[in-house]
């Protein structure tokens, strides 16, 4: 099933089922959402749940906010994460703490899905992976999706919260065909080993988890044995199954797509540096994106974040340093 | 029916009053932090608006005290927030910028400017597509009209057809800007007149606050779409209590007293027979006993534990309702 059907699924589940979900966002009713994730909803239920919104990123979040202060469940659709900036005060300064602030009496049952991250050639303004920012923020949950199970279950576990989640997507996923079948207790706080392994234990998420599981594919046969670890929540991180993985292997390795700068893995590495530092063999690497904003020309922006090739490289010449 | 009003807006505006002057008194005791807004002297907007509107949401900015006082939240449970205490409306984690209380309909209280417009469409929203009637009040200062926000929430609202209530409260300052220097429009309720019906009308008078709003609640709940109103006011002290608000002429501040609105309030009281010298006494006596008991009540709560710093993040709840 594509990534993007089986979002469309849980949505269409979740409508179904509950009448206070509402989606409101830019395009996504009668146009069926720019990457067809709300397609058919509209025709389904109707354009009073199924709502086209104005360019207003701000204010669509900050809607969807009034409606779940008032006991709906609204599922907002932020065409990119890049333009989830102009939706910052209402993500970080209300969304995040009412909250906290309300001594609990207001609670937000919401979702704010968005893709991010290089598609092909969209150029700086349309490329950015930003999930460092949403994930620094307490009262936020941040789940994101790395194939359809993770994202049915992900999207359909968010709408259940009674908590605001941002749920992210990678804009190449969308259209990348998964095995998909409906798994019993899917619990997005527990990350996914998707590979195990012996040698080197290798975190990702999102897009960047395909490129692990190719390059870790190509570093078996030089006899170097991965786990790959999904994280399917970044916020809270499910360290238990990154620690239980990095006693096994002794080595860490993060990849993710933004820049390498105060991102996953810095938070990764230091906390597994903090708690298992006597366990390791070899200091943690972390393979991300250069710190640059991503260039239109095709060469300059594969040179901008990891691929396949440049992970397994990078590691191999890490594991080289490392006495693997 | 005029009788009881003037009662009712002289207790609520007097309880107003009397309620800030001794918060700005607890402030500098130092018991009470943080930024601390007072809206003396725009009493008239706050009681006229929450008593005209009546039952449905509210939304407020930071400058909420008396808001939440004529909404009928307990001023004991009030001061305690700005103490900082533990029986406080928010637990002592909200500060007097952030009282909410669900269960009066009454949602902050907030301190991002124009932040709460958008939360006020999304509101009414919710309650149309229950089939719920009431409409929902959102008030907000001058300087809020000046912000995106505040564009993307009036045409949401007209484009939406939802029934909220604009008050913008134009009390010609944001801190300590003057209106002319921020806005290309001096009169604010032109900035919504091509999206809904928007008024102008004078704040100080209770009474034709009051009256304004009965009008503009009977439109958005009869045609189920958004009104404006701008409240021309102004406030006696300083932004908060971190400003001295000396930008302001001693005269300007002077000529705007001569407009009280307590004092328009008993005035035309006093001549229409609505309120007697006695009455008037006995509500004072009243007002001074609910302050001093508020403060007494805050005074002898306790601080928040420090179990309290973790809770609230999260309620980590999942509805059962999707199967
Ligand atoms: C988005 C944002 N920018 C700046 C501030 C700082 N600030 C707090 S109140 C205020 C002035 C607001 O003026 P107005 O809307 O007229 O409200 P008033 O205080 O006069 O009632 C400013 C600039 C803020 N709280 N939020
Ligand atoms: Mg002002």
């Amino acid at each position: 099933m594509l990534y993007r059907e089986a979002l469309n699924l849980a949505l269409d589940h979740a409508m179904e089922h509950d009448p206070r979900v509402v989606i409101l966002g830019e395009d996504v009713g009668f146009y069926g959402g720019n990457y067809k994730v709300t397609e058919g909803l509209y025709v389904k239920y109707g354009p009073k749940r199924v709502i086209d919104t104005p360019i207003a990123e701000n204010s669509i979040v900050g809607t969807a906010i009034g409606m779940a202060m008032m006991g709906l469940r609204p599922v907002a659709e932020i065409m990119t994460a890049n333009f989830a900036m102009l939706a910052m005060d209402q993500i970080v300064n209300q969304m995040a703490k009412l909250r906290y602030m309300s001594g609990g009496k207001v609670f937000l049952p919401m979702v704010v899905r968005m893709p991010q991250g290089v598609a092909k050639q969209l150029a700086a303004q349309h490329s950015q992976s930003l999930e460092h920012m949403f994930a620094s923020v307490p009262g936020l949950y941040v789940f994101c999706a790395s194939d359809s199970i993770s994202a049915y279950h992900g999207l359909l576990y968010a709408i259940r919260l009674d908590d605001p989640v941002i749920f992210l997507e990678h804009v190449l996923l969308y259209s990348m065909d998964f095995p998909f079948q409906k798994v019993e207790n899917f619990d997005p706080f527990k990350a996914r080993v998707l590979k195990e392994g012996k040698d080197i234990t290798v975190v990702s998420y999102l897009k960047m988890v395909h490129d692990v599981l190719k390059a870790c594919e190509w570093l078996e046969k030089e006899g170097i044995s991965c786990e790959v670890i999904d994280l399917v929540s970044l916020r809270p991180i499910d360290f238990e199954t990154i620690y239980h993985s990095v006693k096994k292997t002794k080595r860490l390795v993060v990849v993710y797509e933004a820049p390498k700068t105060c991102g996953f893995g810095a938070e990764i590495s230091a906390r597994v540096s903090e708690e298992l530092f006597y366990f390791l063999d070899a200091p943690p690497l972390r393979i991300a994106g250069e710190e640059v904003p991503i260039p239109y020309n095709r060469k300059l922006e594969l040179m901008a974040i990891p691929t396949p090739e440049k992970i397994y490289q990078q590691i191999l010449s890490w594991g080289k340093r490392h006495g693997l | 029916m005029s009788q009881t009003l003037a009662e009712k807006f002289y207790y609520l505006m007097k309880l107003g009053r009397e309620f800030e002057i001794r918060c700005k008194e607890e402030y500098l005791k130092g018991n009470i932090s943080g930024f601390l807004h007072l809206a003396i002297g725009e009493e008239a907007v706050h009681v006229g608006a929450v008593v005209g509107f009546g039952k449905g949401d509210l939304f407020c900015p930071y400058r909420e005290h008396v808001l939440a006082l004529a909404r009928g939240m307990d001023p004991r449970l009030i001061m305690a927030e700005l103490f900082g205490k533990a029986t406080g409306v928010s637990k002592g984690k909200g500060g007097s910028m952030h009282l909410y209380e669900p269960k009066l309909d009454f949602f902050g209280g907030n301190a991002i400017v124009a932040a709460h417009l958008p939360h006020a469409v999304g509101a009414a929203y919710a309650r149309k597509l229950m089939g719920e009637k009431a409409g929902v009040l959102c008030i907000f200062g001058d300087g809020a009209t000046n912000n995106g926000t505040f564009f993307e929430a009036l045409n949401m609202a007209s484009l939406w057809e939802v029934p909220v209530l604009f008050l913008c409260e134009n009390n010609q300052y944001a801190i300590g800007t003057h209106i002319s220097k921020s806005s290309y429009l001096k009169d604010l309720y032109l900035k919504a007149k091509d999206y809904m019906p928007a008024v102008q009308i004078d704040g100080m008078d209770v009474f034709e606050v009051y009256k304004a709003v009965v009008e503009a609640k009977q439109y958005i709940e009869t045609y189920g779409k958004p009104y404006f109103i701008e409240a021309l006011t102004y406030r006696y002290e300083g932004h908060s209590m971190a400003d001295k608000g000396d930008y302001r002429s001693p005269r300007e501040i002077e000529m705007y007293k001569k407009r009280d609105p307590i004092d328009l309030l008993l005035q035309k009281s006093f001549k229409e027979g609505w309120l007697t010298e006695e009455q008037v006494k006995l509500i004072d006596q009243k007002v001074e006993a609910i302050v001093e008991e508020a403060v007494a009540f805050a005074l002898a709560s306790a601080e928040p534990s420090e179990e309290e710093l973790y809770t609230d993040v999260y309620c980590g709840v999942c509805s059962d309702v999707i199967p």
